[in-house]
């Protein structure tokens, strides 16, 4: 097991720069999550990681070797892919040995290692089967199995669960969680799904256009953004976002939707906002801060009516959608609580978790 | 209601029944040209089994029926094929350049599909292109400037020359379908395999020569076909009996001047024909599975 290191890492195709300059320590035994839209960088740092592509620029250090030149097998990592990349004329267990053959490693304690990695995916029965003759589901978890056998100092997973339908999905993404808690191999996990993101990482690193936008644990991303892009991409649904206007209100601070609408700024944040007093800024809530008026010691300037677009019911609670200035806005409601489309609703924005981002730099107040 | 259900019926009913009406007749019209092709392609190896087993009385008849046989069947074409002319050394040459030939193409072409498709290095693009351009040049345009590289080898009116001058024709097509072949094999699997600690050559032998032997025997059986059966190059470049090969061997044995020994002519191509029958049947679902590779998705 190792810690892993980038030191202004930077991978450049021709004329694009795919990955620009990142830095990043991961600890030994973390499970890390990069996570970002199509094309941010997140499965070129993870193919340097792993020694598939050269550098440009930079230092990847892994176990305090710095490991730029070194061949991918000479790494001691093991990765699993998103199509799984089984050799598929070997059975499960040739399969999950041949890293071991090829490392000479003696044959009673390859069956001995490929048996208790077996064991740990409940892949057994399977052992003398093809690749052919598995299941999505089992034939990811025979990728895994290959990983773990070789007991690496690291596990990289590119987008694993891309190719499983929903259902299978959550069952690998609880059942890779679980291997992790077991063997505690420091992982690198490249996704595009933040859900998964969220549910697997300890810490969760957020790219965007070959850079890194925020690293931190999945509750800190989700609660305290650092920029518009982590605080729109991180969440399902995603954070509401709208152009406001924060205004002086005698003592307090005032924010200004439409003419119409318009929301005091809570006493906790005032100081925190005053300095952008007057300025065009971007108000963002996340939907479940949008609700009907419930609870006790709400602000009754924080509620207002909405006509209803939309409404999706999701079982234990509903959607609704509706417009504000032009912007859909995203509200979760109880199910009893929600009309239907046309209908007026009476909702509360809770203030005391908006996001306020200044339109020029991106980054949040 | 009912009524609906009776009216709706009655189109389903009539589209059912044309569905099986044509159904019919595409069965029918399939049989019809599928038995056509069969007696346009099995009659020559028919009229070439008759011959041969007919006596050179009844072959010179010129009032006999040559569909069938009226003297009763002789084996005598065979014996004097076999015991009377050089065919068995026609035989035995080719089978060696054939082996030899298959060998080196398979070696040569598996290789170099590999680098070309696999190893990223500056040119191969052109250069995968390029080699198969050279298929493309004919084996009538390449003998006169290979004639002058045998002779200055030494290897003139030796069948050892076959062995080097019919990879020429071999190695650009057998590459050609290796290249696409390993193509189509995920890039993936290579990577698992780097990261597993496979170095390239461990990683063609055990990851993609397994993965694509289907590609590999089709290829086997092209250089395999081409060699058997090639006749400019010998022609030109054997001259002597004991190293002459089937193809150009039978021909200028049998028919000497205007004077055709049809029955072991017929005899001698039976014979001749049969290594690639057997190859091709045992072989011919890993040929077709071979030529489709990556015409689908998955």
């Amino acid at each position: 097991m190792a810690d892993v290191a980038l030191k202004n890492v930077t991978k450049r195709f021709d004329e694009v720069d795919a990955v620009r300059g990142i830095n990043l320590q991961i600890p030994d035994k973390e499970f890390v999550v990069l996570v970002g839209p199509s094309g941010c960088g997140k499965s070129t740092t993870l193919r340097m990681i792993a020694g598939l592509e050269e550098v440009t620029a930079g230092d990847i250090v892994i176990g305090g070797d710095i490991v730029n030149d070194v061949p991918p097998k000479d790494r001691d990592i093991a990765m699993v892919f998103q199509n799984y990349a089984l050799y598929p004329h070997m059975t499960v267990f040739e399969n999950m040995s041949f890293g071991l053959k090829l490392r000479r490693v003696p044959k009673p304690e390859i069956r001995t290692r490929v048996e208790q990695a077996a064991k740990i995916l409940d892949i057994t029965d399977l052992l003398a089967r093809r690749p052919k003759q598995l299941s999505g589901g089992q034939r990811q978890r025979v990728a895994m199995g290959r990983a773990i056998v070789r007991n690496p100092k690291v596990f990289l997973f590119d987008e694993p669960l891309s190719n499983l339908d929903a259902k299978l999905r959550v069952q690998m993404r609880t059942e890779i969680k679980r291997v992790h808690q077991k063997v505690k191999t420091t992982t690198v996990y490249v996704t595009h799904d933040q859900v998964e993101a969220m549910t697997l990482a300890d810490r969760v690193v957020v790219m965007n256009a070959g850079r890194i936008e925020q690293v931190g644990p999945p509750h800190e991303l989700y609660h305290m953004p650092k920029t518009r892009f982590v605080a729109g991409f991180i969440g399902s649904p995603a954070m509401n976002l709208m152009p406001a206007r924060l205004e002086q209100n005698g003592e307090g601070l005032m924010l200004r939707l439409s003419d119409a609408l318009g929301f005091p700024v809570p006493q906790s944040r005032v100081a925190r906002y005053r300095p952008s007093a007057g300025k065009e800024l971007t108000f963002g809530l996340r939907p479940e801060h949008i609700t009907e008026p419930r609870g006790e010691g709400r602000d009754p300037r924080c509620e207002f009516t909405v006509t209803l677009d939309v409404v999706e019911p999701m079982g234990m609670e509903t959607m609704v959608f509706f417009t504000v200035n032009g912007d859909e806005i995203c509200a979760r409601v109880e199910p009893s609580a929600a009309g239907g489309p046309g209908q007026p609703m009476r909702l509360y924005a809770n203030l005391n978790h908006m996001h306020l981002i200044d339109p020029a730099t991106h980054l949040v107040l | 209601m009912t009524a609906t259900v009776a009216i709706s019926g009655r189109p389903g009913a009539a589209v059912g029944a044309s569905l099986k009406r044509n159904r019919r007749w595409a069965l029918v019209t399939s049989y019809v040209f599928l038995i056509l092709f069969a007696i346009f392609f099995l009659t020559p190896p028919y009229y070439m089994i008759v011959t041969s087993l007919k006596s050179d009385a009844e072959v010179a008849h010129l009032a006999s029926n040559p569909w069938i046989i009226a003297n009763g069947i002789t084996f005598e074409q065979y014996r004097l094929l076999f015991t009377g002319t050089d065919f068995l050394i026609y035989f035995k040459n080719t089978i060696i350049v054939t082996l030899c030939v298959v060998a080196i193409s398979m070696v040569v072409s598996v290789l170099a599909a590999f680098s070309l498709s696999r190893m990223r290095f500056w040119g191969s693009g052109i250069l995968a292109t390029g080699i198969f351009l050279t298929y493309l040049i004919p084996d009538t345009l390449l003998f006169i400037p290979l004639f002058q590289i045998v002779r200055g080898l030494g290897l003139l009116n030796s069948y050892w020359s076959m062995v080097l001058v019919y990879p020429t024709l071999t190695v650009p097509f057998c590459t050609w379908i290796m290249i696409g072949y390993f193509q189509s094999i995920p890039k993936e699997l290579d990577e698992a395999a780097l990261i597993d600690g496979a170095g390239h050559m461990q990683m063609l032998l055990r990851i993609f020569i397994p993965v694509a032997l289907p590609g590999i025997i089709a290829a086997t059986i092209f250089a395999f076909t081409v060699s058997w059966a090639a006749f400019v190059y010998p022609i030109a470049f054997l001259f002597s009996a004991d190293q002459q090969v089937l193809t150009v061997g039978t021909v200028t044995s049998l028919i000497k001047a205007d004077v055709y020994k049809w029955g072991m002519l017929m005899a001698g191509a039976l014979v001749a024909a049969a290594p690639p029958l057997v190859v091709y049947a045992f072989l011919m679902d890993y040929y077709i599975a071979g030529l489709t590779a990556g015409a689908t998705k998955g």
